[in-house]
């Protein structure tokens, strides 16, 4: 690919005749250019998904209930997600006169940037990856525990009963199902016996079913099923999506720590949810459903798979919404701390006694 | 000048200024947000020294867990900032005493006469080198009594913390969500099959006001 677009860039300033005349500087710029186009193919796609994604959920959920939707903005209101954005760019930023401003400001920021930072490593097919590091997994751990600190700074700077209160809930809720995400991971890593993401992918194809063509329950989620519907469910509540939006719960906090943003400030926090929920089911699809790899094997392996679980991985948060009441804020504690925490404690002990024993499949 | 120096420089000062603005920052609240800055810019610096492990677990476990509860803390807390500088000048000695110490301790160690700081290898490694594989592998094996020994220990401490603070009172109602849960729907409802009764049409009423 690179090679490719060098040989575009060569064909293209030969046509002036003044390639040999660029090239001795260029090739100094050109790993930053190279590094910044790549970042650019990833951020242009996901904004954009994060654009149409409130569509889609509008849309589904709209269904759901027997209604139509949003309409009106273009046919089928395709253009609703770009109305929505010129109206939230054009509001008012508004700053509460004793909120701490520079903090109020810096909120938003830190809830967006890791939600984009984590995506360095998320591989979208085979070598179609930013950063192809050894410690992928790790990254991704640390960065995404980043993001609640956008919701602690705003919650606080906001100097307002609710905003805090839904700081105070965000935090406990996200460090809770970060434990149990992360006991999840460990037995990905266990049976793929890697950190680095594209690995985790390549392990999924390997093994008896994988030879004989049927990648699919091969899988990480046939083995390791408990530990793949304790991540998704804690994906969503990570991500503070219904049924576990107590963070925001409108009934009883009004938005939580978003009441006193508007515009743009709003935006991001916008942006950053569901960039997340993007990320958590990139994330899923990869550790658990097998990333790339095609499910049967007469078909291609590429990234419209991937694009195909993340699509239904996606379409599940929506549905959960639509489904689900809002869990009380007790019962999530006791669902993170008291059953999925011992569920995966309990798996790891499993998975490490297969991993010795005789039928280990991942050999 | 390398490029790795300069970014060693640009971290090591970003990290002087955290450190600086955590101890002297007015806000409680501003200074625990100084020293997640510092525990980033160290994992930088650690990233910078190869020790990629550490470093995004310094991220993890610190930035990502350990100050987000601190933050927690510090944010209910209702401090007053005139009455914890009252005493300001007569902590001062001791204070002075404890840095200068720490200040003589850490050149003591960096200076590299006493403690072997400069018979450390070379930060020359294989291209293919992992250094989360290689510190896995070091614990699991050469080191797995203190690891298991540190893990116990650490075991202990989460449960003595838990029974010194786990105080119920015999008089708080609990709800039980296990229970809550279980119920059935005959628990709580109970259907009572009744015959439809066919009222009598009631005798159409008088008329009046014709």
């Amino acid at each position: 690919m690179e090679a490719l677009i060098l040989n575009f860039f060569q064909w293209f300033w030969n046509l002036f005749g003044l390639w040999d005349s660029i090239w001795p500087w260029f090739q100094h710029v050109w790993p930053l250019a190279w590094s910044i186009l790549r970042i650019v193919s990833i951020l242009v796609p996901l904004i954009l998904g994060v654009a149409y994604l409130p569509y889609f959920e509008r849309k589904v959920i709209a269904f759901m209930h027997v209604r139509i939707g949003p309409n009106r903005v273009g046919p089928l209101g395709l253009f609703q997600p770009i109305a929505d954005g010129l109206k939230l760019f054009f509001k008012e930023v508004l700053v509460p006169s004793k909120a701490n401003k520079k903090l109020f400001i810096f909120g938003p920021i830190v809830a967006l940037a890791p939600a984009l930072i984590a995506w360095a490593v998320v591989p979208f097919a085979d070598g179609w990856v930013l950063a192809d590091i050894d410690a992928g997994v790790l990254f991704l751990l640390a960065i995404t525990s980043i993001g609640v600190y956008g919701i602690i700074i705003s919650g606080w700077a906001s100097n307002s009963k609710y905003p805090f209160l839904g700081a105070m809930r965000a935090t406990a809720q996200m460090i809770s199902y970060e434990i149990a995400m992360g006991m999840a991971i460990i037995c990905v890593l266990m049976v793929s016996n890697s950190l680095n993401l594209s690995e985790i992918v390549r392990a999924q194809d390997q093994g008896r079913f994988a030879d004989l063509g049927l990648s699919l329950l091969s899988w990480n989620f046939i083995p390791l099923l408990p530990m793949f519907l304790v991540y998704l469910i804690s994906g969503v509540a990570e991500t503070n999506r219904a049924p576990f939006d107590v963070v925001e719960g409108e009934s009883e906090i009004v938005a939580g720590h978003m009441i006193e943003y508007s515009g743009m400030a709003f935006a991001l926090f916008f942006l950053a949810e569901y960039a997340n929920m993007i990320l958590v089911s990139f994330l899923t699809a990869i550790f658990f459903l097998g990333g790339w790899l095609s499910p049967v094997g007469f078909l291609p392996d590429g990234h419209w798979w991937l694009a195909a679980k993340v699509s239904f991985l996606l379409f599940c948060f929506l549905w959960f919404r639509a489904t689900f009441p809002r869990y009380r804020y007790d019962q999530i504690m006791r669902l993170g701390w008291k059953v999925f925490v011992p569920i995966c404690f309990a798996w790891i002990l499993v998975v490490g006694v297969w991993m010795m024993s005789p039928f280990n499949i991942w050999k | 000048m390398e490029f790795t120096t300069f970014v060693f420089y640009v971290l090591a000062a970003i990290m002087l200024g955290a450190a600086l603005g955590t101890i002297t920052a007015r806000n409680p609240v501003h200074a625990a947000l100084f020293l997640v800055l510092a525990f980033f810019t160290a994992a930088g610096l650690w990233m910078l020294l190869q020790a990629e492990f550490l470093a995004i677990v310094l991220i993890m476990v610190y930035v990502g867990a350990v100050m987000v509860l601190f933050l927690f803390v510090v944010m209910m807390l209702d401090i007053d900032v005139a009455r914890l500088r009252h005493r300001f000048w007569s902590y001062l000695p001791l204070g002075a005493v404890i840095g200068l110490l720490m200040v003589a301790e850490m050149a003591l160690v960096l200076s590299g006469k006493y403690f072997g700081a400069e018979a450390l290898p070379g930060q020359s490694m294989p291209a293919g080198y992992s250094n989360t594989k290689e510190l896995g592998r070091l614990l699991f094996t050469e080191y797995v009594y203190p690891f298991e020994l540190a893990s116990v220990i650490l075991l202990v401490g989460i449960i003595a913390a838990v029974m010194l603070t786990l105080r119920s009172r015999k008089d708080s109602k609990y709800q039980k969500p296990s229970e809550q849960i279980a119920v059935k729907r005959n628990d709580r409802v109970r259907l009572v099959k009744m015959d439809t009764v066919k009222d009598e049409p009631a005798a159409p009423a008088e008329q009046g006001g014709q």
